[in-house]
């Protein structure tokens, strides 16, 4: 089962080596990690998406928890948090190839940022299920290189971690 | 304006720290300078591991973070295995070390090492200092955390440039670190979900493990199984947290335990574990507990809960305090008559103290020892069979047994007796070590005579790596490998090089007037034992 787990940590150096290292450490497995500043400087958001039973997201939320620069660790809800990633993938493709491209890249609403005689990079920020479609899409063309981030996410309405 | 160096001392003095245990070299230098104005006593080690098992022993009997004192790189890295024998038994110090310039850190220059990186998994938290101004707050958070919550290691790491830079010494204000706020009161919801447990309950027992002692609830312990009698077993880490001889405890549990500790946790209907990890040693999963068995963990850190055994009640806070709330509940229980088998399975518990053929019986000589010192010794066993062979058979009563217990690193009893000694001297302390584990730590003879401390050291001679032995007799067809101590010194001799009396016992008939001429003797002693090799553990 996935997890996703928002993490507020201090903003300072050595925070995410502890962090990667604990989980190295204790053997969780960590599908992806997303790090970003926040509202408040001093603060760095981490998103956790972890892979295991309610055993391991458990132990995964009480050590980061016991870390001293973690300053609150939320195990979110599935159904009640918008998620988004977002992923850069370029295309070689022939003369030929390119409107069918397109097509998909609208379909998909995603966005041309940069072509080239051989080539298309398209940009989509959506649902990880999105992104994975897209991906899926343009595999059967000729993809030279994908650049994605790690889920971030948070809760939906009012609540906040 | 003053140095970082000069604001170290002073924050440490702060601190109230009186002893520091500690080795030279350049990237410290500036440190030791300063140090040598204070009127902090340094102790200097022979080796860097020691220096953070004597503070570790320090800071078990004064109840308050041992300090030790290395420089940087090979320095630093010969004190990862004290910070990790620390962590393990959740010991507070607060480990020093100097650092390359911060202008070169990176660049692999001499004795550069990563030290916050290569102590990260043993520490609680560590610093690498890089602006003097920031020493007060940080020298006061480390010992903050060293020895709150569950207590452990902390290393600072400190440039040598930042302890001679200069700053204008403001001391720091209160700590406030907002991702650290350990939880001491017991929830009051989960507390009485322990009263019901315990009122239900007709075999229930108690579990102590090392957070008793980091509790000081050593007293509240002992009411609250006496009140409602609960019998009581112990870790490793816990033995004493009772006194042995009490009729409620029923000894260590575990692979290496008494069979009617054992048995207490597997036929217990509750079973409250109070400050231990239960780890492998202690408990081998899941097959000694029951599924039936409702497991109440009380325990500081929260993550410990559930780690290692799932449980029915948690309850995080401090020892002491969780157990002062429990005892406001006046809870009670039936128990007389699982109390009753158990104390009459303890009492046909055999004893194996009859003398040998060859050599002394280990398990009597430790079991005499410990009867001869003063109600209040301080015993530090090392690690192998000797260990077994005291945490089985030591009688302590309002002394302390301290030992390695997580890590199982050999070399500890020795340094452990001398931070023990050192912080309390009107104390009785004796280390008792192996012939194999002796030589791990030997060169803290000098450090001993150096400094006159009056400590007592039993070695248990059976010129082999014993227990190693014996995992090889059971499990690798005797096929004994890299266990044979030939070679080793005459420690009696070794001894008395460095000035130390001593002598040497094999038979057990000589050992009480041995034992006696060792109590007497005002300083530091050391008397071997001849053991036959082939002594079981058990
Ligand atoms: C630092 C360290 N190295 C290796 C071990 C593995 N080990 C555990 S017990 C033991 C043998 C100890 O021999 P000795 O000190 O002579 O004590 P005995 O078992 O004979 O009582 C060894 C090598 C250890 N626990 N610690």
């Amino acid at each position: 089962m996935k997890h996703t787990i928002s993490v507020l940590v201090e903003n300072k150096a050595g925070v995410l080596s502890r962090i990667s290292g604990l989980f190295a450490r204790r053997g969780f497995n960590i599908d992806s990690l997303a790090v970003g500043t926040t509202e408040d400087k001093n603060i760095s958001r981490i998103t956790l998406l972890v892979d295991g039973d309610d055993y391991i997201a458990e132990q995964v939320t009480k050590q980061l928890n016991k870390q001293i620069d973690v300053i609150k660790v939320r195990k979110l809800n599935q159904d009640e948090i918008t998620r988004r990633e977002l992923v850069l993938v370029k295309v070689k493709m022939s003369a030929t190839q390119r409107g069918e491209i397109i097509d998909i890249v609208k379909i998909m609403q995603g966005e041309i940022v940069d072509i080239s005689h051989t080539t298309l990079t398209v940009e989509l920020s959506d649902r990880p299920e999105k992104v994975d479609l897209l991906i899926e899409l343009l595999s059967h063309y000729n993809i030279l290189e994908v650049a994605r981030t790690g889920t971030i996410a948070l809760q939906k309405g009012a609540e906040s971690v | 304006m003053i140095t970082g160096a000069e604001a170290i001392v002073r924050c440490l003095e702060n601190e109230g720290v009186e002893i520091i245990f500690g080795y030279p070299g350049a990237t410290i230098a500036p440190l030791f300078d300063k140090l040598s104005k204070s009127s902090i006593r340094h102790i200097l080690v022979r080796h860097e591991q020691h220096a953070g098992h004597e503070a570790s022993g320090y800071a078990r009997i004064r109840k308050r973070p041992g300090v030790c004192m290395t420089t940087s790189g090979p320095g630093a890295t010969n004190l990862i295995t004290a910070l990790a024998t620390a962590y393990m038994d959740s010991v507070p110090l607060v480990a020093i070390t100097g650092q390359v310039s911060s202008d070169l850190l990176g660049r692999d220059v001499f004795q550069e090492a990563d030290m916050t990186g290569a102590a990260e998994p043993f520490t609680k938290y560590s610093y690498l200092v890089k602006d003097a101004e920031d020493l007060p707050r940080i020298i006061k958070e480390a010992f903050h955390i060293a020895s709150t919550g569950r207590p452990g290691p902390v290393l600072i790491d400190i440039p040598v440039n930042v302890q001679q830079e200069k700053l204008d010494f403001i001391p720091a204000g209160p700590v406030d670190l907002r991702g650290y706020k350990p939880t001491i009161r017991g929830h009051a919801g989960q507390i009485k979900r322990v009263i019901r447990a315990i009122n239900g309950a007709e075999r229930p027992v108690v579990c102590a493990g090392g957070g008793i002692f980091a509790a000081d609830a050593q007293e509240e312990l002992k009411r609250f199984i006496e009140t409602v009698n609960i019998p009581v077993i112990s870790t490793m880490m816990g033995i004493g947290a009772v006194p042995t001889a009490h009729p409620l405890y029923m000894g260590m549990l575990g692979m290496h335990g008494k069979s009617v500790a054992n048995q207490a946790l597997s036929d217990s209907d509750l079973l409250i574990i109070i400050g231990a990890r239960v780890s492998d040693r202690a408990v081998l999963l899941p097959a000694n507990v029951s599924a039936s068995t409702k497991i109440v963990h009380i325990d500081i850190d929260p993550a410990e809960i559930g780690k290692n055994l799932s449980t029915f009640v948690p309850v995080v806070g401090d020892a002491k305090e969780i157990l002062t709330q429990i005892m406001e509940a006046e809870p009670a229980a039936k128990t007389d008559e699982w109390v009753g088998l158990l104390k009459a399975k303890r009492e046909k518990l055999k004893l194996d103290y009859a003398p040998r053929k060859h050599g002394i019986n280990p398990k009597a000589f430790v079991n005499m020892l410990s009867c001869m010192l003063p109600e209040d010794h301080i015993y530090c066993a090392d690690v192998g069979q000797n260990q077994i062979w005291s945490a089985a058979n030591c009688e302590v009563k309002t002394g302390r047994f301290l030992t390695s217990g997580g890590m199982g690193t050999m070399g500890y009893s020795i340094p452990a007796a001398i931070g023990a000694k050192l912080a309390d001297p009107e104390k009785t302390v004796v280390a008792v070590c192996g012939d194999g584990s002796f030589q791990m730590q030997m060169m803290e003879l000098a450090t001993i005579c150096q400094h006159d401390v009056d400590i007592k050291i039993v070695v248990m001679k059976n010129d082999k790596l014993g227990l190693v032995k014996e995992i090889q007799k059971k499990s690798y067809k005797n096929n004994e490998m890299a266990v044979d101590l030939t070679g080793s010194p005459n420690v009696v001799a070794i001894a008395g090089a460095y000035g130390i009396p001593g002598r040497s016992i094999a038979s057990l008939d000589d050992a009480e007037e041995a034992i006696a001429e060792m109590l007497d003797h005002k300083g530091v002693y050391l008397l071997e034992c001849i053991v036959d090799e082939n002594e079981p553990s058990l």
